[in-house]
């Protein structure tokens, strides 16, 4: 990746990593921390990687992203707002009580929302409902989920995995942000998930682990899950809960926690220092 | 009565997705391993293409039968009941109903007529949950003829739609010239002045036996059947309730939750009214062929006859 358009992903990312911080500031609660955590990677798919059109939401052969992780709809309200989909200032209207930007997606009402989510574990079968569609009309969309790695407790992702790989979907690419952190506390110290890698290529998929951070690796497994034919795709980003904002990194207590207005001046200021 | 024609309602959903196949090119057959069962397989032979089947992992299949759906797709998602409507209750609210997408759901096996597979797979709890989804259409079809219907009225609806389908053959009862399925509309099958059976499913059939029992006893008796549990006929339940003396709801289903409930429902509010509710009374089912089973927990005719004589 030239250095211009790492710079202009890195702008980007900010940009939407303010958006996400003054959403929730705004909403008095939400879910900072894994937002923060997958906004390289969304800013990625959105202003990179997938086939989409903001001015036509629902073009049939668009690219379709699915938030399995439905908590971190700050992080998909501020990109979708970011890349055109609606107006940036609606993001201080998040969880307010008369607005569309709900407290988890909501495709009847957010456009560029490409499905409902939240109750964790469901997002990724609609996926790949999704991409078995594409297949069965011979079309050549493709499908993004993205899961936490604790969401990835839940089994309903191992029954959706399984038929993922069974039937072959490639394209359907997965990616599980691995912040490490999850309500109760670590991972691995609540009912780990882990090793994760092992356990998606156990399911027929072709994995790719990288620092979720890393412009120039993300640009590379997009590419790799671009090229694969025959399996889907898992992508397993190691990532920074809270990532960008100094008192919430690597922190779970910053999951589900508005920051206060004090707070909020220093995300920012962070933000800023961070870039 | 060996001349009646009994065809269980499976068959009849296995063979009207065959038909509705060759019409409509986006209509695709999820199923969970019991593609022989839900009679799905009879799809399968005609169209394997769109016969998805999912493996035994409910929760999966609705959510794959809810991304289908968002893209053009009509996927008729078809288990036990127990699985549809029970294991998978939370994707099919969140995932089908909170977005209102356009998944019909197929649930065969439903009610104690199940038979020998016992308590654990006779659901009867499916309607009660199904109620309670904002936007869900429920179908319990009466029998061959109507369910058949029913999934045709189905693909016509933009939404999510539950069916409710039985195991047990059960007689055709509306092999008539002017029969007409309408979405939410109760159906008068016989008028009467004293008292009203509202029954749904094989229910109906029973009913309409019980009925003419009661006649013999000088009972004048009006029969309608209530295909749609959701939205519910009030027209139909207050009108019985201003010309009839007492209501009586059959259901092979938990007295709560169900038609029973439905109909108390629309009576509290619109027209309070005697009623005496007929169904499974709170209780799990148990093993044992079907006809016994009804007969055991008195929703056969001979059943029926005997708690409205007892409930007067």
């Amino acid at each position: 990746m030239n250095q211009e358009t790492k710079l202009e992903l890195e702008t980007q990312a900010r940009e939407i990593r303010k958006g996400i911080v003054t959403a929730v500031h705004s909403a008095k609660s939400g879910h900072p921390g894994g937002s923060l955590s997958a906004a390289d990677i969304m800013t990625y798919l959105y202003f990179k990687e997938m086939n989409i059109d903001p001015a036509n939401p629902k073009d049939p052969n668009r690219d379709r992203f699915v938030l399995s992780k439905g908590h971190i709809a700050p992080a998909l309200y501020s990109t979708l707002s970011h890349r055109g989909y609606f107006p940036t200032s609606d993001l201080t209207t998040l969880r307010h009580t008369g607005s569309y930007l709900q407290g988890h997606p909501d495709m009847k009402h957010i456009p560029g929302v490409d499905m409902s989510s939240g109750s964790l574990g469901q997002g990724l079968s609609a996926a790949v409902g999704m991409a078995l569609a594409a297949k069965l009309d011979g079309k050549n969309y493709r499908v993004f989920a993205m899961c936490g790695d604790g969401e990835i407790e839940e089994g309903q992702i191992w029954e959706a995995a399984m038929f993922a790989g069974f039937k072959k979907l490639d394209n359907l690419t997965v990616i599980v942000d691995n912040n490490n952190l999850q309500i109760d506390g670590s991972i691995d110290e609540v009912c780990s998930p882990y090793p994760i890698p092992e356990k998606f290529e156990a399911f027929g998929f072709n994995v790719i682990s990288i620092d979720g951070h890393d412009f120039d690796a993300i640009e590379d497994a997009f590419a790799k899950a671009k090229a694969t034919t025959g399996k889907p795709t898992a992508i397993i980003a190691k990532t920074v809960k809270g990532k960008g904002v100094s008192f919430m990194e690597n922190q779970c207590g910053w999951h589900g926690k508005a920051p206060n207005d004090e707070e909020f001046e220093i995300a920012l200021k962070d933000l800023e220092v961070n870039a | 009565m060996s001349d009646v024609v009994k065809i269980a309602t499976r068959d009849s959903y296995g063979n009207a997705l065959v038909e509705l196949g060759k019409e409509k090119d986006n209509v695709v057959v999820l199923d969970a391993d019991l593609a022989a069962a839900t009679k799905t397989a009879t799809f399968k032979k005609a169209f394997p293409e769109r016969h998805i089947d999912c493996g035994i992992a409910e929760a999966n299949m609705i959510g794959i039968a809810a991304g289908l759906s968002t893209c053009g797709k009509v996927p008729f998602a078809s288990t036990f009941a127990m699985f549809a409507a029970g294991r998978a209750f939370e994707q099919v609210r969140n995932s089908v109903g909170y977005p209102h997408l356009n998944v019909k759901i197929g649930a065969t096996h439903a009610g104690i007529s199940v038979g020998e597979d016992g308590a654990s797979h006779q659901c009867n709890e499916d309607i009660a949950l199904m109620r309670t989804i904002p936007g869900m259409t429920i179908i319990n079809p009466s029998d061959d003829i109507e369910a058949k219907a029913a999934v045709k009225a189905a693909y016509e609806i933009d939404g999510p739609v539950y069916m409710r389908f039985g195991r047990l053959a059960v007689p055709v009862i509306n092999d008539n010239a002017d029969y007409k399925f309408e979405v939410g509309k109760g159906v008068l099958l016989k008028d009467g002045t004293d008292i009203t059976i509202l029954a749904t499913g094989l229910e109906v059939g029973e009913s309409l036996k019980a009925a003419e029992s009661l006649e013999a006893d000088g009972i004048s008796v009006r029969v309608i059947n209530i295909h749609t549990i959701k939205p519910i006929d009030k027209d139909i339940v207050v009108k019985a309730a201003k010309e009839t003396k007492k209501l009586f709801t059959v259901e092979e289903h938990s007295i709560i939750g169900g038609l029973g409930s439905a109909v108390a429902e629309v009576l509290a509010e619109e027209n309070p009214a005697p009623l005496y509710r007929i169904g499974v009374r709170d209780t799990f089912g148990e093993s044992g062929p079907a006809v016994e089973l009804l007969h055991k927990y008195k929703l056969d005719a001979e059943g029926i006859y005997e708690q409205i004589k007892n409930n007067m």
